[in-house]
């Protein structure tokens, strides 16, 4: 709930959400490079300041809706790792005991409802969820992230629309990365900004570097309490860029070595570690404390969610419904 | 193999085939999410884009619906376009598109107008991509009256289906499963037609019928070898295409051995294979059976990730001996 840089305890805590979130993800592509993790993996490395900076602005009461990049998303609304990681390494202790893996994992106790293999499949699920509380008079707000090539997807437009002519407690943030899969946003839409398309639903539209978690919170603090006060939704675009190929097949053909290491050089992890030390909320010892103590989490979690059985085949056909 | 037949992957055959398609026809052109210079999710359309361009290989936002919907539009205005949609599970999203418009202007329009339409998609699963990544729907589009369906099995089907889809004057759905992108086979340089329609019988044998589609016809010939250690010698029957289907040489085959195992990675319930069971129930053919009619088909479950649940929600190899074995035995 506080700003990011509010005072030390936050700082420290916003930091360890961005390292947990970008040392998860370089495990998992380590894991898989040595063919110790199934499936595909779609990492968020580089994007790390967009689901840290929007989720400190939400409760844990709100909810948010997660893509096939959402390990972050996961991660920065409180799942813990290990049951993460499990998931990942088809566990029976997994989120998802194995079913969903990477692209399906949910955390329903911490409202996160899900990630989604599908582009835009979790936009009108987002404001769903938000019709829902707004029917029952709840006091709760829906994040939902998707990326820039969802908007051109007609679920995008029918459910934006929708919340927006019923005023509903959702904000939308486009995680713009640049790239749907190797489609830039260049030749994918005439504007500039994804914000622009508010304009067409009579919503605010905000552009913002999604590389600055102050940046990103104080968008999306602003996005929450319009939605809070029953003022419907904001489309927020965060403006970042993945620094690893889309998927495990991609080639990296579609853009250059060089774009990859301008954006590098904004690495959203040391830029807050500089704010949070300037701001004289962390020293630099207190950034290798962080640094240091991430990693040993990483590896906890990695050997304890091994350590753990296997998902087993022969309940399969019992999940399929839900008992009545 | 004739002098002109090489040994290339399935994803090989189907590129080919575009390109001899695309060389000789202006009217054809392909549309598609990554298709340009990522060369395709799945590598299928390679350096199409780099030999043929943008105008005419054309990259696409992630809008199924309106490439459907801009292909159907196309071909009725006299092009034969070639949609390649990512996984065939996004074909839900352009579902409108292929079952309410494309499937039907022919029809509605009292055979004034065609819509010359080839739409090539990935199904299956075996590679951790989970349920919404993995599914075959291929019996969702053998059921819509006006779409054709094929499933290629081979590299050589790969293309020779593909090209009779392409002059096919019908939308033509084009199933093609993931893991026989990079399986190959002997096929031939020309641009050969295999005509849709037309059922493969690719091992004769005495005692047991598997009819098998896709994945299937592999993993069947692989069973056939193990089960003709133990002296069970099977027939291996691929409709490759399931609209139109060629019941004939399913049915003729069936009459000899008098068993009749159906083999589907899609669940069974309301399945494809319940549909040629229909068919081998409703011929003479009945009256040849030594033993039920059996099905082998993928559980009635969503694709999970891990990989142990995924390899057991679909038939294997060892499944397959199993089934016929059982047939064998029960008869
Ligand atoms: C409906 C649908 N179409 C295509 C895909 C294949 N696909 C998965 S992610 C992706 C790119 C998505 O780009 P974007 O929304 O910008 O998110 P990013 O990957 O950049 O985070 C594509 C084309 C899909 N999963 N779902």
């Amino acid at each position: 709930m506080p700003h990011p840089l509010a005072d030390a305890a936050t700082a420290r805590s916003t930091l360890v959400t961005m390292w947990e979130i970008r040392r998860f993800e370089e495990a998992v592509d380590d894991l898989f490079a040595r063919g110790l993790m199934h499936g595909t993996m779609h990492l968020s490395i580089g994007q790390e300041a967009s689901p840290t900076g929007v989720c400190l602005a939400l409760r844990e009461t709100d909810a948010i809706t997660s893509t096939h990049r959402g390990h972050g998303h996961c991660i920065a609304k409180g799942a813990d790792l290990v049951r993460m990681m499990a998931e990942l390494l088809a566990k029976e202790t997994g989120y998802c005991r194995g079913r969903g893996g990477s692209m399906h994992i949910a955390d329903v106790e911490t409202n996160n409802l899900g990630a989604n293999g599908i582009v835009a499949g979790g936009i009108p699920i987002a404001a769903g969820a938000a019709l829902a509380y707004k029917l029952r008079g709840e006091d709760r707000v829906v994040a939902c992230f998707f990326g820039d090539g969802a908007v051109n997807e007609g679920a995008f437009h029918e459910a934006v629309n929708l919340a927006a002519i019923w005023h509903l407690p959702v904000v939308f943030i486009c995680e713009n990365n640049k790239y749907g899969m190797s489609f830039s946003t260049e030749k994918s839409m005439l504007v500039h900004h994804v914000a622009e398309k508010a304009a067409g639903y009579g919503i605010p539209g905000v552009t913002v570097d999604g590389n600055d978690v102050p940046a990103v919170y104080e968008a999306m603090e602003t996005a929450v309490a319009r939605a809070r006060a029953g003022e419907g939704p904001t489309l927020l675009e965060n403006v970042t860029y993945r620094w690893k190929g889309h998927s495990k097949s991609d080639k990296n053909l579609y853009r250059t070595r060089d774009e990859i290491s301008e954006w590098q050089e904004k690495d959203p992890i040391p830029h807050f570690e500089a704010q949070a030390i300037e701001a004289g909320l962390l020293t630099a010892e207190d950034v290798a404390a962080v640094r240091d103590e991430v990693v040993a989490t990483l590896r906890a979690a990695v050997r304890e969610a091994n350590s753990a059985p296997d998902a087993d085949p022969s309940d399969l056909l019992d999940s399929v419904f839900a008992q009545a | 193999m004739t002098d002109q037949t090489r040994v290339i992957t399935y994803a090989e055959a189907i590129r080919e085939a575009i390109g001899q398609a695309m060389d000789a026809d202006d009217r054809v052109f392909m549309l598609g999410e990554d298709i340009g210079v990522y060369g395709g999710a799945f590598g299928v359309s390679g350096d199409l884009y780099g030999r043929f361009g943008g105008e005419r290989i054309r990259d696409t936002p992630i809008s199924e619906l309106g490439i459907v919907g801009a292909a159907v539009g196309a071909a009725l205005a006299g092009m034969r376009p070639i949609v390649e949609i990512q996984f065939s599970d996004f074909t839900n999203q352009a579902m409108d598109q292929i079952v309410n418009q494309a499937a039907k202007i022919h029809f509605m329009l009292g055979g004034a107008a065609n819509v010359p339409l080839v739409l090539r998609a990935p199904l299956g699963s075996g590679t951790g991509a989970a349920a919404q990544h993995s599914q075959s729907l291929e019996a969702w589009f053998a059921h819509v009256p006006g779409l054709k369906v094929v499933m290629p099995a081979t590299a050589e089907d790969a293309k020779g289906l593909l090209l009779a889809a392409i002059d096919d004057p019908n939308p033509v759905i084009v199933l093609e499963h993931k893991l026989l992108y990079r399986t190959s086979g002997p096929v031939a340089e020309e641009a050969f037609r295999t005509p849709l329609g037309t059922t493969a019988v690719r091992r004769q044998g005495r005692d047991v019928t598997v009819v098998a589609t896709g994945i299937m016809v592999s993993r069947a010939l692989e069973a056939a070898e193990v089960l003709a250690e133990q002296g069970i010698d099977i027939s291996v029957v691929d409709p490759r295409t399931l609209t139109p289907l060629d019941a004939g040489p399913i049915l003729d085959d069936v009459s000899t051995t008098g068993r009749a195992l159906l083999v589907q990675e899609a669940p069974g319930h309301v399945g494809y294979t319940a549909e040629l069971a229909a068919r081998i129930a409703e011929s003479p053919a009945l009256y040849r059976l030594l033993a039920p009619i059996k099905r082998l088909s993928g559980l009635d479950v969503p694709i999970p990730y891990a990989p142990q649940l995924e390899r057991s929600v679909v038939p294997q190899v060892a499944d397959i001996v199993e089934a016929a074995q059982t047939l064998v035995k029960e008869s």
